[in-house]
């Protein structure tokens, strides 16, 4: 895509390597590295709270019968599993990759904002506790299901306020990093990076930080309705006081279908990094895939009522949603065709970031299957609420957005830590997460069409056996993810050290950067030509 | 903390569940694929519209891996090849967009067709209004003049393990919804606190319950029999426990079955006027608190604190009777707004009420000696207003 001179001098750049040491390190910096380092175990750490959740919600699901926890903790626990793993461990992580790769990606020499950055990441642990320590007030945590409608979420006890400020909280932060991060890209890249040189993962978070600005403000708007007609009096979502309480549907998925592309974007990104870099091959379609990128960012505003069919909305409002959400699949498609072409004739290798990225277009697009068929309005009605559904998204944003994000932890370990990570213990970490990932949730697909809902704590005895498979496989998914943390551990304690430019066919220009990255980087910038 | 019953549990059950789980091999056979059969016509659209797409994902799940599993096995480095550099080709492109939004406009056409049928919920023969509470069905037959609750009729002791479980174990209700074969029903559902959902897979019927809206809906079955659904979506604690249950009878069993309530209707309600001995109506209380008390209060009265309170040695229960009554009457409010004791003057009926009321202060630890008459509680509804 680019050539790029590797006459600036790395040395040197040690020298300006002054800042506190120990815990205040963390808690001052303004260092674009720091903070990603940051923004990433901190999403970590939410992963494990929510995949402990997970756990025990499969523990209490592997019979029939109430065995470990009561229905309202279970309402509970799938609550708060659903919204930590979303806002803790999701997006931050992909904040996390925007602040370390961003700068580096763009020759830039941090981000633009470097306080703001510091504030974005610290008010997290902060949201977090509120959103975990709703477990420990009086009536428990929020138990209306991570969408939290009204009047259900209006019943709840103050865990509930909790959750609506810990929203408000992590809203506030993603604004200021999306404001942040779309500074940066578009005020300082390289001399000779127009936008259409930009590395697409630098594409797909400029339109993810602006899907961002725009719904983060309305989700903070219907969860405040919410705190209203709680404490203050007001009839928002009470028809008796003539409001409606599928107002709040509509404005929570006018938040939250772009929300889904919020986290699927970067992921989408990660991808089209990876794949060429293995494939020693350029992006296929580089052009069509940021306008890809673009159509279903803007597509996303059009389709949020396709969460809702069974509200009971006008044939014509059906039809709408109907169509405009199948129109998704072309874009996306023409994703998934583009990476097949650059594997296409390629020189591929089969290192870990690359198992992870071909999984992940594998079973995303298992997902795309299901989200086809969900787009179906009859097919739906059918579906709604059901475990296909959460088969469906489980696909996408497991095997979508996690995957990804593991694809690009083990791509660009070599260049944050200066080591390279253990090939075996990666390889072994992606067979058992997409062999336990399968085993987990295909079989969800069956329960759903045979009618099991969602989001009980017990079971109709026909359901037992595919319920049995999904335990099974949810216990082998959780116990894997611990090999990442071990594969990331011993890379830092024990690499070998890593090149400059470990893999072969990438060309972006942190790889003109020795490897670790020094603290400060391109305080000259490079020219792209 | 009884929310999570000790972790070693855990550890001790697993091993036993996995060897039951394993035993229970030879089931996989009658293990569930698709769609239940459909037994409406629309059921029957769904059922087909489904299997249409699910080939056509299946016919491109193929091509598209077809070719990405080969490019995996042929253009690999550990075999030689060398990578060409092409990265665009604007036909392909063209042609990659252009297929499938054919193919898409291939699947809507048969979808828009089904969607407006199931609108059509005109020229019923009869209207079933549904209301869903927390957590129970209401049907109430709008033509005939009556109607009734349809509730959980599985057992405790089976959902806590303590008993083998039934064939229908969690799908199986007290009364079910009853309709005529081949007659076009309309529904109109709504709920009456939080928003619940009416779901028969073999229906093909799914429609939210909104409190303070009423929707529209309609099924037409081809044939006799029992189906079972539950409630879709989450509406509280006992929302796994929220099952519906519709038994599709030939017309003259049908009409005969209505013949039978609207008979029932006029003895059901018990007499009023009667003067009720405390036998009686401890008897009738055990069995009303059994369907709508038990499930925060618990049967040894001992509730859930601090969401449920006990009635066991409650200030309420050995309390002043008026007080007692009206708290079941009227319900409990908080800040002016409803708790989760409900009003169930709506609900029960004077004699439920003290049955229910002289159980509650005549069992346990409570001996209050106390007979409350239904004509107490009438007076008492009449005060309220």
């Amino acid at each position: 895509m680019s050539s790029i001179p590797h006459d600036h001098a790395a040395g040197h750049e040690h020298a300006h390597e002054h800042h506190p040491g120990g815990i205040m390190r963390w808690i001052m910096t303004t260092n674009h590295k720091d903070i990603g380092t940051l923004y990433l175990w901190f999403s970590f750490i939410m992963f494990v709270a929510g995949g402990s959740m997970a756990m025990l919600i499969r523990a209490e699901l592997f019979q029939p019968g109430l065995q470990l926890v009561e229905p309202e903790f279970f309402n509970q626990l799938n609550t708060v599993h659903g919204l930590v793993m979303i806002f803790g461990a999701i997006m931050p992580a992909a904040v996390g990759f925007a602040n370390w790769q961003v700068p580096m990606m763009i020759g830039a020499p941090d981000m633009a904002f470097g306080r703001l950055n510091n504030w974005s990441f610290w008010l997290l642990p902060f949201a977090g506790l509120l959103l975990l320590g709703s477990f420990l007030s009086p009536g428990g945590a929020p138990s209306a299901g991570w969408t939290l409608y009204p009047p259900l979420s209006v019943q709840t006890g103050m865990g509930m306020d909790m959750t609506i400020f810990a929203v408000h909280i992590m809203g506030a932060s993603s604004i200021m990093g999306s404001i942040n991060i779309i500074t940066t890209i578009l005020n300082m890249r390289a001399p000779g990076m127009t936008l259409m040189k930009m590395p697409l993962f630098v594409w797909t978070w400029l339109i993810t930080a602006y899907l961002l600005i725009a719904v983060m403000p309305v989700l903070a708007g219907s969860v405040t309705m919410l705190l209203t007609d709680r404490h203050f009096g007001t009839s928002f979502f009470n028809a008796a006081g003539g409001g409606d309480p599928v107002l709040f549907q509509h404005v929570f998925w006018f938040f939250g279908h772009p929300e889904v592309y919020i986290m699927i974007l970067p992921a989408f990104g990660i991808v089209s990094t990876v794949i060429p870099a293995f494939a020693r091959k350029p992006l296929f379609g580089y052009a069509s895939m940021v306008y890809a990128t673009a159509s279903i960012a803007i597509l996303s505003f059009l389709v949020w009522a396709h969460h809702m069919f069974t509200v009971g909305m006008p044939a014509a409002g059906q039809l709408f949603f109907m169509y405009a959400t199948m129109l998704i699949a072309v874009p996306t498609g023409v994703k998934v065709f583009n990476w097949l072409a650059t594997m296409w004739k390629g020189s591929m290798t089969f290192e870990t970031p690359m198992l992870f990225a071909i999984g992940f277009i594998f079973l995303f697009t298992m997902g795309g299957f299901t989200g086809l068929v969900l787009a179906i309005v009859p097919v739906d009605i059918s579906l709604h609420d059901t475990y296909y559904v959460v088969a469906h998204f489980h696909y996408v944003l497991v095997a979508g957005s996690l995957f990804a994000f593991f694809a690009g932890i083990y791509y660009w370990l070599p260049k944050w830590t200066g080591r390279m990570y253990d090939e075996t213990l990666g390889k072994w970490h992606f067979w058992l997460s997409f062999i336990f990932f399968n085993i987990t949730f295909f079989p969800m697909h069956f329960l759903g069409l045979a009618g099991m809902p969602r989001r009980v704590p017990d079971y109709a005895t026909q359901f037992t056996d595919w319920n049995v498979v999904a335990s099974i496989g949810a216990f082998g998914f959780g116990l894997s993810q611990f090999l990442l943390l071990v594969a990331v551990l011993k890379t830092i304690r024990s690499g070998a050290p890593a090149p400059a430019r470990p893999w072969d066919g990438a060309d972006t220009l942190e790889w003109t950067l020795p490897s670790p990255a020094p603290y400060h980087t391109f305080e000259t910038p490079p020219v792209v030509k | 903390m009884d929310r999570i019953k000790a972790a070693w549990r855990i550890g001790r059950l697993l091993p036993a569940l996995l060897i039951t789980a394993l035993a229970s091999g030879a089931a996989w056979a009658d293990r569930e694929w698709n769609l239940p059969p459909p037994v409406t016509p629309i059921a029957h659209e769904i059922f087909e519209l489904h299997a249409i797409i699910f080939w056509i994902c299946v016919v491109i799940f193929f091509v598209v891996f077809g070719a990405m599993g080969y490019s995996i096995y042929a253009h690999r480095k550990s075999k030689g090849h060398v990578a060409e550099q092409f990265h665009e080709n604007t036909t392909v492109e063209i042609i990659w967009t252009v297929i499938p939004f054919i193919i898409l406009v291939l699947m809507a056409w048969p979808a828009t067709k089904t969607v407006l049928a199931m609108k059509d919920a005109s020229a019923a023969d009869l209207t079933v209004k549904i209301t869903g509470s927390q957590w129970k069905w209401n049907y109430d037959y709008l033509n005939d003049g009556f109607g009734y609750f349809s509730e959980l009729a599985t057992p405790y002791a089976q959902i806590e393990n303590r008993e083998k479980k039934n064939e229908h174990y969690l799908l199986e209700v007290d009364r079910p919804l009853v309709v005529p074969v081949n007659k076009k029903i309309r529904l109109l559902i709504t709920s009456s606190d939080v928003i619940h959902a009416w779901y028969l897979p073999a229906a093909g019927v799914q429609q939210d319950a909104i409190p303070g809206f009423v929707r529209d809906d309609w099924m037409k079955f081809d044939k006799t029999g029992i189906y079972r659904g539950q409630c879709a979506k989450i509406c509280g604690k006992e929302h796994g426990f929220m099952p519906i249950v519709v038994e599709v009878k030939s017309e003259q069993d049908y009409a005969a079955w209505v013949g039978d309530q609207k008979k029932q209707l006029a003895s059901a309600a018990g007499d009023v006027n009667k003067t009720w001995d405390i036998k009686e109506l401890t008897a009738r209380g055990e069995k009303v608190y059994t369907a709508n008390c038990v499930a925060c209060h618990q049967a040894n009265g001992k509730g859930l604190p601090p969401a449920f309170p006990p009635l066991d040695g409650s200030k309420v229960a050995t309390g002043p009777k008026l007080a007692h009554i009206s708290t079941v009457l009227n319900g409990v409010t908080r800040d002016g707004k409803p708790t989760a004791m409900i009003a169930w003057k709506g609900t029960l009926s004077d004699v439920d009420i003290a049955s229910v009321v002289t159980y509650e202060r005549n069992s346990w630890g409570n001996h209050t000696g106390e007979a409350i008459q239904p004509a107490e509680v009438t007076s008492a509804k009449a005060a309220a207003k």
